[in-house]
C-alpha cells in the first residue's frame, strides 16, 4: 500500500510499504478512505516531538471501511463504516473506565520511554512516536487497528466522510479545550489563541457552550476571517499588542477563560520569541511559549487557561507568579477523543455545526509532502488538509 | 474491576510488615558503602594519590591524583557518589534495594495465587529461568547471568493468603538476597495494590550496582517492566503490540 512516511527531520514522503495485518485477536483492518494532516503533525515535521524512527508511517486522523477482523473483535464486522479516533485505549483499565481514554494504562507497548521522560506513559497514539507507543498512522491506504471494540467507531448515517471525520480529533480537541474551561453560560468570555484548526473548533464549541463572547488571536488573516464567519471577535497581533487589545475588549478584566491552541511552536515575535527558537533550535528546551505566556498574562483572575495545544518537554520563563496571583486554574492534556465521539456526532446529525467547514485543500495521498509544506508555511490559505488515500 | 470479594484491610503504617525481611528492605535512601568496600576504595585511593604526586608527567599527576583522590574521598564519606546520583538504594550494610508498585483492577486473592505458583514466577520476573519447589518452604531459583546461569536455594518467610508473600535466599546463596510482595486493596474499589520489594547484595559491592544500572542491567527496570506486565495480562489478558506492522522501515519493507 501506499503511505506517508516519516523520513526525518523536515522529510515526509510517500513510500509503498507491505499492508498492515491483524496481529493480534482484537485487531481490525481498516481501508481508509479520508485522512486529514493534523497541526500536531507539523511538530513531527519540526522533528521537536522525541522519538520518532525513519520509517514511521504517520497520521491519526482516518476514517474508512473495515476490511479484516480479528476473532475476539465483538461489535464490529467487515463492511462497517467506522472513524477511529487518535487515541488507542484498552477500554478496560481504571482511566479508561472513567473516561480518560488518553492517559489508558495499558496500550502503550512502549511504556518504558514514556516512563523515563515523563514519569508515567499514556496512552497510545497512532502515528505519533515511539514514546506514544510508535503505532502505524493512518496517512495511508489502510490501518491496523488494535482494541478495536473501543477504538473503532461505526458510523451509521449517511454523513458525507468531510462532515464526521474531525471526530477523530480536532473537533474534540477543541470541544474538550472549551468544555474543561466550565463556562458560566450567558457571562463568561473565552480568548482562543490561535486560529488554526483546533482554534477554530475551540471557539465554535465555546459559542455551543454558551460563552458570552469570544475572542480570537492569531496573525494570519484567512484563520481571523474563519473565526470572524462564526461570530468571534479577532485581534490580529501583529497589528495591534494583543494583550492590550484583549483588557480593551474585556472592559480591564481580561477573558475569563483562555484556550491555548498553539502549543510548543509559537511564532509571537520579539527577544522572547527569539530567545524561545534559538532553545529550540539548540535543543536546550523543547517548547517555544509565547502563547503560553500570554495566555497567562492576559486571563481574568479566578480563570481557566486550557491548553489544547501540544507540550513536549521543558519550559522556562514561564511567569507563575501572575499565575499564581490571579488564582488560575490549568487545565491540558491529549483529548479523551472516545468520549466526545457520540454527543458531537449528534450535534453534527442535528445541524448545530458541520465540521467541513474547515477544509481548505482536498487532494491526493502522493500531494501530501508538499502539503505538509503549505500548511505548515501557512501558504495557498492553507487551514486544513483532507487526503484521499485512492485518488 | 470490582474487589468485593476482599475484606478491607486498612493500608496504614502499622500494616506494613514489620516481620524480618521486611524491616530490612523499608531502608534508606542513598548510597552507602560498605565496611570492606570502603577500605579497598580507601587504600586503592591513597595509593593512587602517592603515584600521581610521584609522577613526572604532569597529565598522569592530575588524572591519578584526582582518582585518588576522589576514591579516597569516597572511603572517607561512606557515599558512592555514582551509586547516589543513579538513585540506587543501599544499606549501610550493602544490600541494594529496590521497590516499586502497581495497581491491578482485579482482587487480591487470585493476584496473590499468581505469585504463590512459585514454578509460574519466570512468566512474571523475566530475569527468572526457573524456580523448581524443593518442599513447602524451600525453592531452587536459577537466574541468567552474562556468564551463564546463577542458582541459589531461597525459603519462604512468610505466606498471608491474599496479603503477602516473602522469601529469603539461604546461607551460601551466589547472591544473598530477600524480598517479598505485598497485595493490599487499592482505595475506590480500583482493585489491588501490587507492592515488590527486594533486597540483594551484588556481587561486586556499589561498583557492581552502578555497573549494572548503566549497562541497562539493573533489577528495578525489570522490576517495573514485570509489574507492568503483569497488570497487562490480568487487565488484558495479553500483552499490547505493535511487533510485525507495516513500516518504511527495512524489515517492514521486506515483508
Amino acid at each position: 500500500m501506499k503511505a506517508i512516511i516519516w523520513q526525518g527531520t523536515n522529510k515526509v514522503g510517500v513510500e509503498t510499504v507491505p499492508d498492515p495485518t491483524l496481529l493480534l485477536p482484537t485487531d481490525v483492518i481498516v481501508k481508509i478512505t479520508s485522512t486529514a494532516i493534523c497541526g500536531s503533525d507539523l511538530h513531527l515535521l519540526d522533528g521537536v516531538i522525541p522519538s520518532m524512527e525513519k520509517g514511521d508511517i504517520l497520521g491519526h486522523e482516518f476514517m474508512g471501511e473495515i476490511v479484516e477482523v480479528g476473532r475476539d473483535v465483538k461489535k464490529l464486522k467487515a463492511g462497517d463504516r467506522v472513524i477511529v479516533p487518535f487515541n488507542i485505549a484498552c477500554g478496560l483499565c481504571d482511566p479508561c473506565q472513567r473516561g480518560l481514554f488518553s492517559a489508558c494504562d495499558n496500550s502503550n507497548p512502549n511504556h518504558r520511554m514514556a516512563e523515563a521522560l515523563y514519569g508515567a506513559s499514556g496512552g497510545g497514539l497512532f502515528g505519533y512516536s515511539h514514546m506514544y507507543g510508535g503505532y502505524a498512522g493512518g496517512q495511508a491506504q489502510f490501518v491496523r487497528v488494535p482494541f478495536a471494540d473501543i477504538n473503532a467507531h461505526r458510523i451509521e448515517t449517511d454523513l458525507r466522510d468531510e462532515q464526521v471525520l474531525f471526530l477523530t480529533d480536532i473537533f474534540p480537541t477543541g470541544y474538550q479545550a472549551a468544555e474543561q474551561c466550565g463556562i458560566q453560560p450567558g457571562r463568561d468570555v473565552v480568548a482562543v489563541f490561535g486560529a488554526g484548526p483546533v482554534g477554530q473548533f475551540a471557539a465554535r464549541s465555546a459559542l455551543m457552550l454558551g460563552a458570552a463572547h469570544v475572542i480570537v488571536v492569531d496573525r494570519v488573516p484567512e484563520r481571523l476571517a474563519m473565526a470572524e464567519a462564526a461570530g468571534c471577535q479577532t485581534i490580529n497581533y501583529e497589528q495591534e499588542d494583543a494583550l492590550v487589545a484583549l483588557r480593551e475588549a474585556t472592559g480591564g478584566r481580561g477573558p475569563d477563560h483562555v484556550i491555548d491552541a498553539v502549543g510548543m511552536e509559537a511564532h509571537g515575535h520579539g527577544p522572547g520569541a527569539l530567545v524561545d527558537t534559538a532553545k529550540q533550535r539548540l535543543r536546550l528546551s523543547f517548547d517555544r511559549i509565547t502563547a503560553l505566556r500570554w495566555a497567562l498574562l492576559s486571563c481574568a483572575k479566578g480563570g481557566t487557561v486550557s491548553l489544547p495545544g501540544v507540550y513536549g518537554g521543558l519550559i522556562d520563563k514561564v511567569p507563575m507568579g501572575a499565575a499564581f496571583a490571579k488564582g488560575l486554574t490549568f487545565r491540558m492534556g491529549q483529548t479523551h477523543t472516545h468520549r466526545y465521539v457520540a454527543p458531537l456526532l449528534s450535534r453534527i446529525e442535528s445541524g448545530e455545526i458541520d465540521p467541513s467547514f474547515v477544509i481548505t485543500h482536498r487532494a491526493a495521498l502522493d500531494d501530501a509532502p508538499e502539503l505538509y509544506r503549505t500548511f505548515r508555511d501557512k501558504h495557498d490559505g492553507c487551514i486544513k488538509v483532507v487526503l484521499n488515500p485512492w485518488a | 474491576m470490582s474487589s468485593d470479594d476482599q475484606k478491607p484491610v486498612p493500608v496504614s503504617p502499622a500494616d506494613a510488615p514489620a516481620a524480618e525481611p521486611a524491616s530490612e528492605t523499608t531502608g534508606e535512601t542513598g548510597a552507602s558503602l560498605p565496611a570492606l568496600e570502603r577500605s579497598v576504595m580507601g587504600s586503592v585511593g591513597v595509593a593512587l594519590m602517592g603515584a600521581g604526586l610521584r609522577s613526572a608527567r604532569p597529565l598522569q599527576k592530575i588524572v591519578l591524583g584526582s582518582v585518588g583522590a576522589g576514591l579516597a574521598a569516597m572511603a572517607a564519606t561512606g557515599r558512592n557518589p555514582l551509586a547516589t546520583a543513579l538513585k540506587i538504594r543501599q544499606t549501610g550494610d550493602g544490600e541494594v534495594l529496590v521497590s516499586d508498585g502497581v495497581t491491578i483492577g482485579k482482587p487480591a486473592q487470585g493476584l496473590y495465587a499468581v505469585w504463590r505458583d512459585l514454578p509460574n514466577l519466570p512468566n512474571l520476573m523475566r530475569h527468572l529461568q526457573s524456580v523448581e519447589v524443593i518442599d513447602e518452604r524451600r525453592s531452587r531459583w536459577t537466574v541468567k547471568a552474562p556468564t551463564g546461569t546463577v542458582s541459589w536455594e531461597a525459603e519462604i518467610t512468610a505466606d498471608e493468603p491474599g496479603r503477602r508473600l516473602a522469601w529469603q535466599s539461604l546461607p551460601g546463596a551466589a547472591i544473598e538476597n530477600h524480598g517479598e510482595v505485598l497485595f493490599r486493596p487499592a482505595p475506590g474499589n480500583r482493585g489491588t495494590e501490587v507492592v515488590v520489594r527486594l533486597a540483594y547484595r551484588p556481587p561486586a559491592g556499589s561498583v557492581g550496582a552502578v555497573v549494572a544500572r548503566v549497562v541497562g542491567e539493573e533489577p528495578s527496570q525489570q522490576l517495573r517492566d514485570d509489574l507492568t506486565r503483569f497488570k497487562r495480562e490480568q487487565e488484558l489478558g495479553f500483552a499490547p503490540t505493535t511487533e510485525g506492522q507495516s513500516s518504511g522501515r527495512a524489515a517492514g519493507g521486506q515483508a
